[in-house]
């Protein structure tokens, strides 16, 4: 087990930096989670761990090590690729026992270290099939085996529930969530899944064009989000995004179809700036005759226990509201007023979207 | 659901199509390729073709036992072994090693893809008049290395069929080199860098996860360059030929088919050599497909 440690890395592909210049330490036992979308260079982040990728500049270190010039052999960490990448010409427990083969470890006791480990996921009627023989699920399962076979300074995973019908993840992420704490291992995740980072992360780090854009617990980054990017990024759907002015001498701004209040805090932090952006998640707001805001609705979906209605503002911007399945649902095509609960507007800069101030 | 009768009404529609689109080939095979084989078991059992309108002579198995049993045939038979355990080893490996080593994505690779592949697109006639140059005794490479062997190197009893082989194996290395790549290309990366993250050096990578993954294509090849060897002869016949002093050491079996033929004008005889050329050929495949084939994995 170790810390692990990005200092300044940044890696290009074709003169584009997928990895921008990133500083994240990730503590001794810590769960962190690399969050963002396609192609945000987090999978990149993680290969430099792993020693796939060199980093153009900067530097990674495991356990206060500088590895730059370490092969990946000699890293001694373990990775969970999307694919599982098992050896398809080997059983389940020749699968499992690779890493300990690698380093000399004697038969007998791999053999009872690979049981082990396979035992530990539920594989123990598997070890003499080959791959293909296997569910996705249990690839997945092997996958994991094999990391934890040998105990590594490090995990990393890069999207290893993708694979995995919605059932499965939900039950593997607890597994993986369980197995992280039992052996305490320094862990990178890598995900494009938002929920899958909320509910397992003890920390995420969210990155975008190969950008860090905030570290934060998954409760802070919900809740105060640095940036309009992470505001939208996380959340399901996403927090609503306005472009807003402040309205002279009130704790207000205005918006396509009229305004919302802004708490005091948030209000003085507006008037730093103009443009302004405002944000206000979904379940803040609710339709109400009283709303401040007038919109048109476009599309009313039941989840369930809740509803989402997707309205649009005059000026076209879109925007969701969530209320609970018992209340009254409207038309599509109906004109409705939207409130906003007191204290839940973030106030963002119209020009990149940095956090200002808000909700309260 | 249609009633049982039209079900069946169309089945047999799609089956006559079926039968109608592979018409074309099935006569041009029928024609050009299985009707000369099977007259070919025929023409064995005669010492004098039946040529329509000439006196022909039957012999039977007679002639079968005493070409298989010659003196001639048991030395070509000899070489042809020989040849095919230089050739097809050497032909799979280098062609292995060269798409191992084009691989990688280095600046100017497509250049060398290309001279590696070229071999597949150079003709038998051509290379043989290069390689007998090379070869030659006063111009060629030999003398300039020093390396003067006497008799000439291609008149030699000894280095004669060496030379051939290595002849072969350089012109199916460019067939073997697209082979492998084909094969190297399709090993997921994704394995090959779980297998470096797990602890294993580059040469542990290459020899316990690459080759087991090629190993459906290096049995393809293996199948491949065993019936190329089997049925090599353009060499011999332009750099050595019948009058050479080595030539009964080279007389590899399919040049010793088109001898009996053209030069001792006995197609029974050479008929014989073809039927022991088919089945030694098809018997090598066959074990090559019983038993190696079981070490192959074939993707999931």
């Amino acid at each position: 087990m170790a810390e692990v440690a990005f200092r300044g890395a940044t890696k290009r592909f074709d003169g584009r930096a997928a990895v921008d210049h990133l500083d994240l330490d990730i503590a001794d036992g810590e769960l962190l989670v690399l969050l963002g979308p396609s192609g945000c260079g987090k999978t990149t982040a993680l290969r430099l761990v792993a020693g796939l990728e060199e980093p153009d500049e900067g530097a990674i270190s495991i356990g206060g090590q500088v590895v730059n010039d370490v092969e990946p052999k000699d890293r001694d960490v373990a990775m969970v690729f999307q694919s599982y990448a098992l050896y398809p010409h080997l059983s389940v427990e020749r699968n499992i026992e690779f890493p300990l083969r690698q380093r000399q470890v004697p038969a007998d006791e791999r053999r009872r270290r690979a049981r082990e480990a396979a035992g530990s996921l539920g594989l123990t009627d598997l070890l003499d099939r080959k791959p293909r023989q296997l569910s996705g699920g249990q690839r997945q399962r092997v996958a994991l085996a094999r990391a934890i076979v040998r105990q590594p300074k490090a995990f990393l995973m890069d999207e290893p529930l993708s694979n995995l019908d919605a059932a499965l993840r939900l039950q593997t992420r607890a597994d993986i969530v369980a197995l992280q704490a039992r052996l305490g291992t320094t862990t990178l995740y890598v995900t494009h899944d938002q929920v899958e980072a909320m509910t397992m992360g003890h920390r995420i780090a969210v990155m975008d064009m190969g950008v860090l854009q905030q570290v934060a617990a998954p409760s802070d980054l919900y809740d105060l989000p640095a940036n309009a990017f992470v505001a939208q990024f996380l959340g399901s759907p996403g927090m609503n995004l306005l472009p807003a002015v402040l309205e002279p001498g009130q704790p207000s701004a205005r918006v396509s179809g009229g305004h919302l209040p802004l708490g005091e805090g948030a209000a003085a932090a507006a008037a730093r700036a103009a443009p302004l952006v405002v944000g206000v998640r979904p379940e803040h707001l609710f339709l109400s005759p009283a709303g401040t805001l007038g919109a048109t609705v476009l599309l009313v979906e039941l989840l369930g226990a809740e509803v989402q209605v997707l309205c649009r503002l005059e000026d076209q911007t879109k925007l969701v509201v969530r209320q609970d399945a018992s209340a009254p649902r409207p038309a599509i095509g109906e004109g409705v007023r939207v409130a906003a609960s007191p204290g839940t507007v973030h106030v963002f800069t119209g020009e990149d979207g940095t956090r200002l101030g808000g909700p309260g | 659901m249609l009633p049982a009768r039209s079900r069946r009404v169309r089945a047999v529609r799609e089956a006559a199509l079926g039968y109608l689109l592979v018409l074309p080939a099935l006569a041009v095979f029928g024609v050009f390729v299985f009707y000369p084989f099977a007259q070919n078991f025929r023409l064995a059992l005669y010492e004098t073709p039946p040529y329509p309108g000439l006196p022909s002579r039957y012999v039977g198995l007679h002639q079968v036992g005493q070409v298989l049993t010659s003196s001639s045939f048991l030395q070509s038979l000899g070489a042809t072994l020989l040849f095919v355990v230089i050739v097809v080893p050497a032909g799979l490996l280098g062609g292995l090693l060269l798409a191992v080593a084009a691989h990688r994505r280095l600046r100017g690779m497509t250049v060398y893809r290309l001279v590696f592949s070229s071999t597949v697109v150079s003709s038998v006639a051509v290379s043989a008049l290069v390689f007998g140059t090379l070869m030659d005794p006063v111009v060629g490479l030999l003398p300039w290395l020093g390396l003067n062997p006497s008799p000439p190197i291609l008149q030699n009893t000894t280095w004669a069929l060496p030379a051939i082989a290595v002849m072969a194996v350089w012109q199916f290395l460019g067939l073997a080199f697209v082979v492998m790549s084909a094969g190297l290309s399709a090993v997921p990366e994704e394995v090959l860098e779980a297998a470096r993250v797990d602890g294993a050096s580059e040469r542990t990578v290459f020899w316990r996860v690459t080759v087991p993954l090629l190993s459906p294509t290096i049995f393809f090849g293996l199948v491949v360059a065993t019936i190329y060897a089997f049925g090599t002869f353009g060499q011999v016949d332009i750099l050595i030929g019948y009058s050479n002093a080595a030539f009964e050491h080279v007389n590899l079996l399919v040049y010793d088919i088109l001898n009996t033929i053209q030069v001792t004008k006995t197609p029974g005889q050479a008929a014989v050599l073809s039927i022991a050329l088919f089945v030694l050929t098809l018997g090598v495949t066959l074990v090559q497909l019983r038993f190696i084939e079981r070490r192959v994995h074939y993707g999931s």
